[in-house]
């Protein structure tokens, strides 16, 4: 059988391995600088912001709050404070702007560990899906955290949620939570192919349900470019999102990526060598190149 | 539409149904398994104390998010978050007072810090605060208790004379010393744990716990008669008739003093001074 190529590789060969990963490379600097700026507190005594995902107070002014978290306690009957409120409304409208699911790829510290898992994956030529889940299974435990929450009058899900255990982990003492990243890396390394992140974890689908009226979103403005090379479909963790745009199956034709689960991650711009993709908003539908893009081009 | 178009969407539907009442098979026992999990860890160990201002147990469970911010303002470190596979509820912020116990500071940061309202911003006066109540569990070890004089628990108290308060009892083993019994009343203790954090034995007497271990409670009719009488001004019944003893001749009682009076028997009491004895076994000589 034939070995997978690493998705990427045309691009890197043409214009080098930093460019042909810039986004990426973007990506985990934003990661791990939101996590530094936590950091910063507990280890150098410097407090620019304290708290963790959950709820955040940033220079002693701005608080914000996880609207997710705060939904939960909603449903588990408890009325929060207007500091908690007004800080999960402007979460709210920061990530209706740049893309719900900006929270997965540009914030979340488990995204770092099952991408991780998930190009370990490819290079161990570990081949198809694994145990397979339903696109739909997301929603469903969303509907459970939130019902269970509800019934047992506690925000349950959060004493298992892997993406708030990480993060208070790392910031408060990590107790046995080494195990629970231990766990979804296993498992989405030899059990199911991009399995929590992109078909389980309810974070994930709750952000993604801003994100399908989210400003801020990738375009395949360039589709008439695309050679079928399938890099970009081998890379992105939604690779259901790229079809209706890159193959025009929308009904108004746009080639805007609308679904909410687009994660924003701009891993498909790294690896496209015909620079099919772009950064736009969802106001802009028109197709075809940008000029500065067909310069790139053109050799 | 064709028979093969018909066949493959009676098939897809088939697949639909099969494939929703997995997934809702399996989230749903995911879901039982952790509202189990949930029901579990909710119950507090009996040494974690919550911060000041907590709500009810219940109710805080619904309304911490679990942010730290309360563990980040306390200028002496004393908060910190429940752990994964610790006992405490993931994420939730409480002390040990054996380790490190609550200052009491006077603006309460914890308290400011929390966003949601876990920490009740009504509390403003931290004497108000009900952390927890402590207990003086072990009478067995306690050296008060013994006849020492420790009352380390009572001088640490923030508000000593009013949660904690000594109580005189006659020592009957050395018959001439006083025990100074420390009482802890549970309208004024807070809970802070700073008795038990300073009780001087390897393993602390007093202890601070959840006021509802801790705590007992009197049946709703229970009145306790010297009060009512004390809140009414007088007695709420007929006075009592002085009570007649049967005795016989020359036998009297007397209740709440002497007890028995035998006035046949003349017993002469031994002074406590020796040398009146010498001096009566001279007069009986002579």
């Amino acid at each position: 059988m034939k070995k997978l190529k690493m998705p990427g590789t045309d691009r890197i060969a043409r214009v080098g391995w930093l460019k042909a990963n810039e986004w990426l490379l973007l990506r985990r600097a934003s990661q791990l600088f939101i996590l530094g700026l936590f950091l910063i507190g507990p280890v150098a005594d410097i407090w620019i912001v304290k708290g963790n995902l959950a709820s955040s107070l940033t220079l002693d002014t701005l608080a914000l709050t996880d609207p997710y978290v705060l939904l939960q306690s909603l449903f588990a009957g408890h009325m929060m404070q207007a500091t908690a409120i007004i800080g999960a409304l402007i979460v709210l409208i920061f990530y209706l702007l740049v893309g719900g699911r900006v929270y997965c790829s540009w914030v979340c510290p488990i995204n770092i560990i099952t991408d991780t898992a998930n190009w370990l994956r490819k290079k161990l030529d570990i081949k198809g899906q694994g145990l397979r889940f339903s696109l739909k299974t997301g929603y469903w435990l969303l509907a459970m955290t939130l019902i269970l929450a509800f019934i047992t009058k506690t925000i349950a899900w959060e004493l298992v949620n892997p993406v708030s255990m990480v993060y208070r982990g790392i910031l408060y003492g990590m107790g046995s939570a080494w195990l629970m990243v231990l766990a979804i890396f296993m498992f989405d390394l030899f059990v199911s192919r991009r399995g929590w992140c992109s078909h389980l974890c309810p974070v994930g689908i709750f952000y993604g349900l801003l994100g399908s009226k989210s400003i801020l979103r990738i375009t395949a403005m360039n589709r008439e470019q695309c050679n079928d090379c399938m890099d970009c479909f081998s890379v992105c963790p939604e690779p259901q999102v790229i079809k209706p745009a890159l193959k025009i199956l929308t009904e108004d034709k746009n080639p805007l990526i609308q679904s909410g689960r687009c994660t924003n991650c701009a891993r498909c711009i790294d690896v496209c060598d015909q620079n099919v993709f772009s950064f736009t908003t969802r106001f802009n539908k028109q197709d075809g190149m940008h000029l500065h893009q067909q310069k790139e081009i053109m050799p | 539409m064709t028979e093969a178009s018909q066949k493959s969407g009676a098939m897809s539907r088939r697949q639909f149904l099969s494939d929703t009442a997995k997934t809702a098979c399996g989230v749903s026992l995911f879901g039982f398994g952790l509202g189990m999990y949930s029901q579990q860890a909710r119950s507090l160990p009996p040494l974690a104390v919550r911060p000041p201002g907590a709500l009810a147990e219940d109710e805080f469970a619904s309304a911490c998010i679990r942010c730290g911010l309360c563990v980040r303002d306390c200028p002496y470190d004393t908060l910190k978050l429940g752990r994964f596979g610790d006992d405490v509820l993931t994420g939730t912020p409480y002390f040990t007072a054996r380790d490190v116990p609550c200052e009491m500071c006077d603006d309460i940061p914890c308290l400011k810090a929390c966003p949601t309202g876990a920490l009740d911003p009504e509390l403003e006066i931290i004497d108000d605060a009900r952390m927890g109540l402590a207990a003086l569990i072990d009478q067995e070890t306690c050296l008060n208790f013994q006849g020492l004089r420790c009352e380390v628990c009572y001088r640490i108290c923030p508000l000593i004379e009013e949660a904690i308060t000594l109580d005189l009892q006659h020592n009957q083993r050395s018959g001439d010393h006083a025990f100074f019994i420390p009482v802890v009343h549970s309208d004024a203790c807070t809970g802070c744990g700073k008795c038990e954090h300073a009780c001087v034995l390897p393993e602390a007497a007093i202890k601070v716990m959840p006021r509802k271990l801790a705590k007992g409670k009197s049946a709703e009719h229970y009145r306790l008669g010297w009060e009512e009488k004390q809140k009414a001004g007088g007695s709420l019944v007929n006075p009592d008739v002085q009570h007649e003893y049967n005795l016989p001749a020359g036998v009297e009682y007397e209740h709440g003093g002497r007890g028995l009076i035998e006035e046949k028997v003349e017993a002469v009491p031994f002074s406590g001074n020796p040398l009146d004895t010498l001096k009566q076994h001279k007069a009986d000589l002579q």
